[in-house]
């Protein structure tokens, strides 16, 4: 009984850990972008089109790196357009993000279908076209241990490389934007874009690394759903995450720790719900999986209504730099 | 000979030739689309005209899913007269949907007259009390409503699914939908009514809710233009501080505009749930409330330019159907990457396109 429970557990965390991984790639790309003043709707439509863009690419050539150097450009190339569409031509950047996410649901269905005759999929990767796992040092050593063992080998260990690159991308962002020059400029454009000209710093140079920034990481998040957690491209196969990461973004404050715990807390809701369904639990019997799917949901509303916590957004957010009237 | 140069009115530039202009880029880049996958162009144009406007069944066709984007559009419009982008359409008109519904279902033999008068009511309030929350979390905790309407269109089709997979289902049926509704309940369909005039169309989805939009249409422009609270909503959407200095109430003004913006989306239920369907299904809006964003960016926020842009994008939606009988390489998503392109080129680039339009107009009159 107890080593069943202790099983499920370990099994919950392993899918929270798998499930968690692109939405911290894309809700860390979103901190760059919002905390540089641009609001970033576009996380969805720029994980789908680096989803799309690396299983084409991974699929023809047969190549996982290109897949991945693929979406990535591809995800930088749609950061760019936002870029000019918010910071050159001071456009709506609610606007632009959703023109983009709704592009993008078109374009990478459109393009499959033309491309690969497959109803809008990608042809499914080889093993070595995708990211496999990867047994992390130790594993089958520490495996005989009674607890630490199982949890090392189901929760640590035995990942694809990007949910590694996942982890790592939270203190490397975090050092980015509270220890460098680039993250302090970052941070002053998004709370006071007139003090940092004055300072002589380009705001509009400041945004568009952020937004680079932000295609880089949402590139990878991309990657991750049709490389390494699917083996091809599925239409709209972001299914909202992006959205989802953009909660999560704000749920933590678009602060990277807690928009970590963020993540982690969506994922396992999502992790619970895919392991329950329809099984009752003691006490309060079946709980309809439609309910914990939208909890992410109604927490995010509830924060940003002030029942938990307060979401103070970066000061100048979704307002675009005017230099001079 | 006079030596200043000679003015050129400009008035009609930004609400006739820039949604043209924005079309034509917007098409432009569908077309290097269409060209990238080994198409042609031209052709593909063609198909969409004709499978929209080729018969009297297509333009039925057409006219039917431009209802749709008629209320969204006016939706979407109302609440940016106000400075608020409302992307909780989809959401607004699915709840809507589930009260029309809820009400055909309950009522037995009421006259039709009478079910339709009150299903408009009941749709709009449905749709009015989805976009109420985001609104008074916005006048009250300041919680921006962009992003609380997009967790409420989440919210919204989690609840949706929930009701149709597990309360609304006709027994004994595996796919999550309602009954279908008593004939009472039906929206009259122009096809019969011609019929019964006489006459003979061909069959069509277009119903009398086609009416209800233009008439909803009419409402929105007298709204927003005729009225003390029009005035209001238009000043707090162009300078809030302004308004509120002149005693305008930035929570009344921010909640009534999204409460009107959601009843509009609701509406949207009438010609979908008791117009064509007769039965509330899954995922009954179908994208239309983002569809209204991009038909509110091109008409400009103008209700003739909403019923204009909706149209077109009615014969989109038709003749993309057409697009992919004729086309073997193209899909029906082509129209997807239009509407989205329209959105970029009419809403996020409006500034990029419009200065170098009007300076081109001026230059031949400083020539001379």
């Amino acid at each position: 009984m107890i080593a069943d429970a202790f099983l499920i557990v370990t099994l919950l965390a392993a899918a929270t850990v798998r499930g968690a991984a692109p939405l911290i790639l894309a809700a860390l790309g979103g901190l760059f972008a919002e905390r540089s003043g641009v609001v970033d709707i576009g996380l969805e439509g720029k994980m789908l089109t680096a989803a799309f863009a690396a299983a084409a690419t991974a699929a023809v050539t047969g190549s996982v790196w290109a897949g991945l150097a693929a979406g990535i450009a591809a995800s930088v190339l749609f950061a760019l357009m936002h870029g000019f569409a918010c910071v050159t031509h001071h456009g709506n950047q609610v606007v632009s993000g959703m023109a983009l996410n709704i592009t993008v649901s078109g374009l990478t269905v459109v393009l499959g279908y033309a491309w690969f005759r497959e109803g809008g999929q990608t042809p499914l990767l080889a093993p070595g076209a995708r990211f496999g796992p990867v047994d992390l040092p130790g594993a089958s050593a520490l495996a005989p241990l009674p607890v630490i063992g199982s949890i090392y080998r189901e929760v640590i260990s035995g990942h694809n490389l990007l949910v590694y690159v996942a982890a790592a991308a939270v203190p490397i962002v975090a050092w980015l934007v509270y220890r460098t020059r680039f993250g302090l400029r970052l941070r002053a454009v998004g709370e006071s874009p007139g003090a940092v000209d004055t300072a002589g710093v380009s705001v509009a140079a400041t945004r568009y690394m952020a937004l680079v920034g932000s295609g880089i990481l949402c590139g990878l998040a991309g990657a991750y759903l049709s490389t390494a957690h699917h083996a091809s491209f599925i239409r709209d196969m972001s299914a909202g995450k992006g959205y989802l990461a953009l909660a999560a973004l704000i749920f933590g404050q678009w602060r990277p720790l807690p928009t970590l715990g963020a993540c982690l807390l969506f994922a396992f809701a999502d992790a619970v719900q895919l392991r329950l369904q329809g099984t009752p639990l003691p006490l309060v019997g079946v709980v309809p999986v439609q309910l914990i799917q939208a909890i992410p949901y109604v927490l995010t509303v509830c924060l940003l209504a002030g029942v938990v916590g307060r979401a103070v957004a970066p000061r100048a957010i979704g307002v675009p730099y005017v230099k001079e009237r | 000979m006079s030596l200043s140069p000679t003015r050129v009115r400009l008035d009609w530039v930004v609400p006739v030739l820039l949604p043209v202009v924005n079309l034509a880029v917007a098409l432009l880049l569908s077309a290097v689309v269409v060209v990238l996958i080994g198409e042609s162009p031209g052709r593909a144009l063609r198909t969409l005209a004709s499978g929209a406007f080729g018969d009297a069944e297509s333009v039925g066709y057409t006219l039917y899913y431009a209802t749709n984007f008629v209320f969204t559009g006016l939706a979407v419009a109302v609440a940016f007269h106000g400075g608020l982008f409302n992307i909780g359409a989809e959401g607004q008109a699915y709840i809507g949907g589930l009260c029309v519904a809820l009400l055909c279902l309950g009522v037995g033999s009421w006259p039709t007259v009478l079910v339709v008068a009150v299903a408009i009511v009941i749709a709009a309030v449905g749709g009015a009390a989805w976009a109420f929350v985001p609104a008074w979390l916005q006048a009250h905790r300041g919680s921006h409503v962009v992003i609380t309407t997009i967790m409420f269109n989440f919210i919204a089709s989690s609840l949706m699914t929930y009701l149709l997979v597990n309360v609304l289902i006709k027994p004994g049926q595996q796919s999550p939908e309602t009954r279908e509704f008593e004939p009472s309940t039906w929206l009259p369909q122009l096809h019969d009514v011609v019929r019964w005039l006489g006459w003979e169309i061909g069959r069509s989805p277009l119903n009398l809710a086609f009416v209800f939009s233009l008439i909803a249409g009419l409402l929105v422009w007298f709204y927003l233009w005729h009225t003390r609270w029009g005035y209001e909503l238009r000043a707090f959407g162009h300078n809030a501080t302004a308004a509120v200095y002149a005693g305008i109430s930035p929570a009344s003004t921010v909640v009534t505009a999204m409460a009107i913006s959601g009843a509009l989306a609701g509406l949207m239920s009438l010609n979908e749930v008791m117009g064509v369907q007769h039965r509330l299904l899954l995922n009954m809006p179908g994208g239309a409330g983002f569809v209204g964003i991009a038909v509110a960016l091109m008409g400009r926020n103008h209700p003739v330019g909403i019923v204009v842009a909706a149209i077109l994008f009615g014969a989109l939606y038709q003749g993309g159907s057409e697009l992919s009988f004729d086309m073997p390489k193209l899909t029906r998503d082509m129209v997807v990457v239009i509407q989205g392109l329209i959105i970029l080129v009419c809403g996020a680039l409006e500034h990029a396109l419009r200065s170098p339009v009007e300076a081109l107009l001026r230059r031949p009159a400083r020539a001379e």
